[in-house]
């Protein structure tokens, strides 16, 4: 029974390091959603593309660091 | 016939922990998920954006005679409809010779602005936001984006309107 404590609060400590960067990841994710919403209704297109890309990279950065906690999780058993 | 503990638990206890540590990390790793499904629809959210910026045409706009050069003094105001029947424009003389027309829709909230003659620049009522007369930007206020300019040109007794200019020319 000790053991699996230790074992889940370890495990809590790194869930919750990711869960803070998924956090970070998101609040800039949000903001460029909102910014190149703002320059596509200004008439201004071309942020649409790099803002598309940013957004696709910031949500594999979220995506990897769920697959690490539940990869983690299931190594050990 | 022995199989694995860990095959068999069952899925209701790992959901309904009686450890503490694994109800704080059930719901957290669910959190998590959550979160990235958020990412996801974050990312659908630029991609459409995308996808609207590809399949966006260049409106052609009709050439109307939207007011006779006549019919308004100096300092003087007229609505007209332009491009559509449902899009609220506003004209303003403010010279002898000079006439500019933007759009009637805040950038910022949709209300209808104003020209104020006292302060030579056109207003919105909602949230304070002000525009230059000069080219529609903004001076101050919640609005980001310049009012859409209507571009008029004058043929005779009459303004034209040509084309909409979303930014100020510079
Ligand atoms: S709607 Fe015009 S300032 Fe808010």
């Amino acid at each position: 029974m000790e053991d699996h404590n230790s074992e889940r609060s370890q495990h809590l400590t790194m869930i919750d390091g990711a869960m803070a960067l998924i956090f970070v990841l998101l609040t800039v994710q949000v903001w460029l959603l909102s910014a190149t919403l703002d320059t596509f209704l200004a008439g201004h297109r071309e942020a649409a593309l790099p803002g598309a890309i940013v957004s696709g990279l910031l949500f594999l950065g979220c995506a990897v660091l769920y697959r690490f906690i539940t990869r983690a999780e299931r190594r050990s058993g | 016939m022995k199989t694995d503990p860990v095959e068999r638990k069952p899925l209701w206890r790992e959901e309904f922990s009686i450890f503490k540590a694994d109800e704080k990390y059930v719901s957290r790793r669910q959190l998590t998920k959550f979160l990235t499904l958020t990412s996801l629809g974050m990312f659908a959210g630029n991609i459409w954006i995308l996808a609207k910026s590809w399949m966006y045409k260049e409106p052609s706009y009709p050439v109307k005679a939207v007011a006779k050069v006549a019919e308004i003094p100096v300092g003087g105001v007229k609505l007209f409809q332009y491009p559509g029947p449902e899009d609220q424009c506003i004209l303003v003389r403010t010279a002898e010779d000079a006439y500019v027309a933007y759009s009637q829709k805040c950038t910022h909230l949709s209300c209808a602005v104003f020209y104020s003659k006292e302060n030579n620049r056109i207003e919105c009522p909602c949230h304070e936001g002000y525009f230059s007369i000069k080219d529609g930007s903004v001076l101050q206020g919640p609005p980001t984006r310049p009012l859409p300019r209507v571009v008029l040109e004058r043929r005779g007794p009459e303004l034209i309107a040509i084309r909409m200019q979303q930014e100020p020319e510079g």
